[in-house]
C-alpha cells in the first residue's frame, strides 16, 4: 500500500479514501494527552484514598478510613455542636425561665418542632390544629389548664378525665334541655343543671374546673367537635367520657409520655413549644 | 442538469488547491511568539491612559469611608458596602441590570467603534501590554529576542530571563491579593496574608489569579483573544458598514511597492510595504488584510504607519479609524440616525433608570409576613377568631432598632403578642411571632385583607408594610 502512496512524506496511515481522504497518524493535541494522563492518575489515586475494591467477606478500607457514617456523625456532631449552648441550658432551667429568655426560647420552638411532630401531632395535628376527639392546643381552652407547668404535668402524667354516662339516671327529655342549655351557651340556665348535679363538675356558672378536667361548657369550643354539635352533646351526655360501665362511652386519653418515652427536658421542650402555640396562659 | 466536471483527476487537483490555501492562514494559531515593536504614538499615548484606569483595582480597596473600607463585597456577611450604600440579598436583582447595562454597553461601543474594550481596557491586552514591556526592557528589542529565542537556553542572558519571569510571577500574585482585598478589610487582610492567617477562599483566589495572570499574559497572549475569547467570536454580527475601526486605505495604498533606492514609483500607491503596520501589531495581523478577527482595534499600527509616511512626506492616515462606508466614500450618517445604537442606547438607559430607582429606594426596613397555616384560624374561648403570623424582620442600617407593629384593616381587630420589645439587629433577618384577633360575630367572610405595619419607635419615618390575609371559618 505504501509504495503507492499518493501523499508520500506527510505520516498518513496510507489508507485513502475517494482519492485524497486520509487518515493522518498525527499525536492526539497535548491538552488532550494531559487530561487523559490526569485522568488515570486520578483514578488510582482515588481508589488507593478511598474504599474502593470489594473482596470476599469485606472489601479495601482505602487509606484515610473515610466511611459515608463517619462523614454523616462528623455532621451531625457539628450541628450538635452548635446546639449544645443551648441544649445544655436547659435541664437546670424551669420552663418559666427558658420561656423569659427570648433567645433560648426561639431555640426551643424551632428545635422542639420535630419532636412535636413525632409524638403529639399524629392525635393533635400539625400546629396543635386539633382532631375531632382531640383538643386543639392552639386556642386558650385548656381542660387541665394552660400554663406551662399545668401543660408539663399532662404531658408526664396523661389525662384520663371521666364524666358519668347520663343514659339511665336522665329521660331523653332532660338530655334535650339540657344539651340546647349547653349549645345556648349558658347551661345554668336550665334548672336542670342544678338538680341533676351537672354543675359538681362543671362549676356552678359551667366554666368547668381545670382540677378535674371538667370541659368549659360556656365559650362554644367542643373537644367533641362534629357537624351536628347538639347531637354530639346529647351522645356525651347519655354515655358519658371513659365511663368502664357504659360499653358505647366516648373514649379520650391522654397518653403518658413521662418516663421511658420522654426525657424531662424534652417534655419542656414541648410545653413550651405547646404553650407558644397561640394559647398559654 | 449542466455537465459536471467529475472525473476524479480534476476534482482531486481543485481540492489540493483548497488545502494549499491552509498555509496562507493570516492568524499566528500560537507556533511562533509574536514580538511586536514598541513605537512611541497618539494611540499609544491613548492605550497607557487607558490601561491606568485599572490602577483603582489596585488602589481602591485602600479607601476609607466612616471607619471601615469604603468599597468591600462581603461574602460571607452577605453584604456589600459602596460608601454609604449597603446592599443585602434582597437588592441583588439590581446585579441583573448592572450586568444588562454593561452587556449592551459593549455591544454599543462596538456598533459604533468597534473592539475599543479589547484594544484599550481589557484586562488580558493591558496586562499583555505590561508584560511584554517588561520583556523588552530586560531582554532586548524584538529582533533581540527573536535571535536569542533560537539559541540553546545555556547561551541566552538567564538572570534577566529568570527576572524577567519573577516580575511576571509577583505582578500575577498581587493581582490576585488585590482582587481578594475587595471581599475584606483591605489593611488587615494584608496582615493577615504575612501572617498566613487567610482562608482557603483567598489562597485559592490568590493562587489561581497568580497562575492564570502569569499563563494568560505571559505566554498565551494574543491566543486568549483568538481561541478563548467569546466576544471576539461575536464581533461580526455587533459592527456594520459604519462602525469606526481601524483601517487600510486600500483604494490610496495599492498597489503597494517598495521604494527603489529611496524614491517612490508613480504607478505605485501610497503603501511602500515597509510592514512597520504588521511588526508593532500585538496580535501579529497583518491590517492591509482589512478588518478581521485578529484585530483588537487597538490602533498601534496608525502609529506606525503614521510615522512612515511622515518620513516619506505623505499625509497621514493610511491606516486610521474609519467605517467602510468612509472608506468607500460614501457619506457617514450621525450616531442618532443608526438603529443599532439607538436600541443599544435606550436598552441601556432602561437599565439605568431601574438601578438609579433601586438605589434610591433601597429602605431602611424590610418587612415579610407568613401566615400559619396549620391550624389556619383558631375558635378563642372569648369567641374570637385566632390567626397567627411569623414577621419577618429585616433592619438594613447599621445600629439596632427598636420595632413597634400596628395591623390594620378590620375595625375590631386585636393584635396580641406585639406588646414587648422587639428589636431588629443591623442587616439581619429577625422572626417574631404575633397574634390577631377578630370577634367571629364581626367577621364579614371567610377572609379578610390585613395589612401588617411595621415602623422604628425612635423615627416613625422608617417604616414598612407588608399585606397579608386573616382566615375565619365558614358563614353559615
Amino acid at each position: 500500500m505504501s509504495e503507492n502512496n499518493p501523499f508520500p512524506n506527510e505520516n498518513n496511515s496510507g489508507h485513502v479514501w475517494d482519492d485524497n481522504l486520509r487518515e493522518l497518524l498525527n499525536d492526539p493535541p497535548t491538552w488532550w494527552r494531559i487530561g487523559f494522563h490526569a485522568s488515570w492518575i486520578l483514578v488510582i489515586v482515588y481508589t488507593i484514598l478511598y474504599p474502593s475494591w470489594p473482596m470476599l467477606t469485606t472489601h479495601y478500607k482505602g487509606v484515610m478510613g473515610w466511611t459515608a457514617m463517619g462523614e454523616y456523625k462528623e455532621d451531625l456532631q457539628s450541628i450538635e455542636m452548635v446546639r449544645a449552648k443551648y441544649e445544655e441550658q436547659l435541664p437546670n432551667k424551669s420552663a418559666a425561665a427558658i420561656m423569659a429568655d427570648d433567645d433560648l426560647s426561639n431555640y426551643v420552638v424551632k428545635s422542639a418542632k420535630v419532636l412535636f411532630g413525632d409524638n403529639c401531632g399524629a392525635c393533635h395535628g400539625t400546629g396543635g390544629a386539633g382532631n375531632p376527639g382531640y383538643p386543639v392546643l392552639a386556642d386558650d381552652d385548656w381542660l387541665y389548664g394552660g400554663t406551662v407547668n399545668e401543660i408539663i404535668t399532662s404531658i408526664t402524667n396523661g389525662r384520663k378525665g371521666v364524666m358519668t354516662a347520663h343514659g339511665k339516671s336522665l329521660s331523653t327529655e332532660e338530655i334535650d334541655e339540657l344539651a340546647n342549655a349547653v349549645m345556648s351557651g349558658n347551661p345554668a340556665s336550665s334548672p336542670l343543671y342544678m338538680s341533676k348535679a351537672c354543675f359538681a363538675c362543671h362549676g356552678p356558672d359551667g366554666k368547668g374546673m381545670a382540677a378535674l378536667g371538667s370541659a368549659n361548657l360556656t365559650d362554644g369550643i367542643y373537644r367533641f367537635d362534629e357537624a351536628d354539635q347538639l347531637a354530639s352533646i346529647k351522645y356525651t351526655i347519655k354515655h358519658g367520657v371513659n365511663d368502664a360501665s357504659d360499653p358505647m362511652t366516648r373514649n379520650a386519653e391522654m397518653p403518658i409520655f413521662g418516663g421511658t418515652k420522654l426525657t424531662e427536658t424534652d417534655i419542656k421542650k414541648l410545653a413550651i413549644y405547646v404553650h407558644k402555640l397561640g394559647g398559654g396562659q | 442538469m449542466s455537465e459536471a466536471p467529475n472525473s476524479s483527476e480534476n476534482s482531486s487537483k481543485h481540492f489540493d488547491e483548497l488545502y494549499d490555501e491552509i498555509d496562507h492562514w493570516e492568524v499566528n494559531t500560537g507556533e511562533e511568539t509574536i514580538h511586536a515593536k514598541r513605537m512611541p504614538g497618539r494611540f499609544r499615548n491613548l492605550k497607557w491612559l487607558a490601561a491606568s484606569v485599572w490602577l483603582v483595582f489596585f488602589i481602591g480597596p485602600y479607601f476609607r469611608w466612616e471607619g471601615r473600607q469604603a468599597i468591600t463585597f462581603d461574602i460571607m456577611g452577605r453584604q456589600f458596602h459602596i460608601f454609604d450604600i449597603t446592599i443585602l440579598p434582597q437588592d441583588v436583582w439590581m446585579l441583573s441590570l448592572i450586568l444588562l447595562f454593561f452587556a449592551i454597553l459593549l455591544a454599543a461601543v462596538t456598533s459604533i467603534a468597534g473592539r475599543v474594550y479589547c484594544g484599550y481596557f481589557c484586562f488580558q491586552t493591558v496586562w499583555t501590554d505590561l508584560f511584554t514591556w517588561i520583556e523588552e526592557k530586560l531582554e532586548g528589542k524584538p529582533a533581540a529576542r527573536r535571535r536569542a529565542e533560537k539559541l540553546p537556553l545555556s547561551q541566552q542572558r538567564l538572570p534577566r530571563k529568570i527576572l524577567k519571569h519573577i516580575i511576571w510571577i509577583m505582578i500575577g500574585a498581587f493581582t490576585g491579593i488585590s482582587f481578594t482585598l475587595w471581599f475584606g478589610d483591605a489593611f488587615e487582610m494584608w496582615k493577615a496574608y504575612f501572617n498566613n492567617d487567610v482562608t482557603m477562599w483567598a489562597w485559592g483566589s490568590v493562587i489561581v489569579f497568580t497562575s492564570f495572570t502569569y499563563l494568560f499574559a505571559g505566554f498565551m497572549r494574543e491566543q486568549v483573544c483568538l481561541w478563548l475569547c467569546p466576544y471576539a467570536r461575536i464581533q461580526g454580527v455587533m459592527v456594520d458598514v459604519d462602525s469606526i475601526m481601524p483601517t487600510y486605505d486600500f483604494h490610496r495604498g495599492e498597489p503597494r511597492g517598495r521604494l527603489k533606492k529611496g524614491k517612490h514609483d508613480a504607478d505605485k500607491g501610497d503603501c511602500i510595504e515597509c510592514n512597520q503596520c504588521y511588526a508593532v501589531c500585538p496580535t501579529g495581523v497583518d491590517i492591509r488584510n482589512g478588518q478581521q478577527e485578529g484585530c483588537i482595534t487597538c490602533g498601534l499600527c496608525i502609529d506606525a504607519c503614521d510615522s512612515v509616511m511622515d518620513k516619506i512626506n505623505k499625509p497621514r492616515g493610511l491606516v486610521k479609524y474609519m467605517s467602510l462606508d468612509e472608506l468607500n466614500g460614501k457619506e457617514q450618517p450621525p450616531i442618532y440616525k443608526r438603529p443599532r445604537p439607538l436600541i443599544y442606547m435606550s436598552i441601556m438607559t432602561l437599565a439605568a433608570i431601574g438601578i438609579l430607582y433601586g438605589l434610591t429606594h433601597l429602605g431602611a426596613l424590610e418587612l415579610s409576613v407568613l401566615h400559619e397555616r396549620s391550624p389556619l384560624f383558631v375558635l378563642q374561648s372569648d369567641g374570637s377568631i385566632q390567626n397567627k403570623y411569623e414577621l419577618k424582620i429585616l433592619n438594613k442600617t447599621h445600629k439596632d432598632m427598636k420595632i413597634g407593629v400596628r395591623a390594620e384593616g378590620h375595625q375590631s381587630l386585636t393584635l396580641v403578642g406585639a406588646d414587648r420589645e422587639i428589636i431588629a439587629q443591623p442587616a439581619d433577618t429577625a422572626s417574631f411571632t404575633v397574634f390577631v384577633r377578630i370577634p367571629k360575630k364581626e367577621l364579614a367572610g371567610e377572609r379578610e385583607s390585613l395589612s401588617f405595619k411595621i415602623y422604628n419607635l425612635e423615627d416613625d419615618k422608617i417604616s414598612a408594610e407588608y399585606k397579608s390575609m386573616f382566615f375565619g371559618p365558614r358563614i353559615r
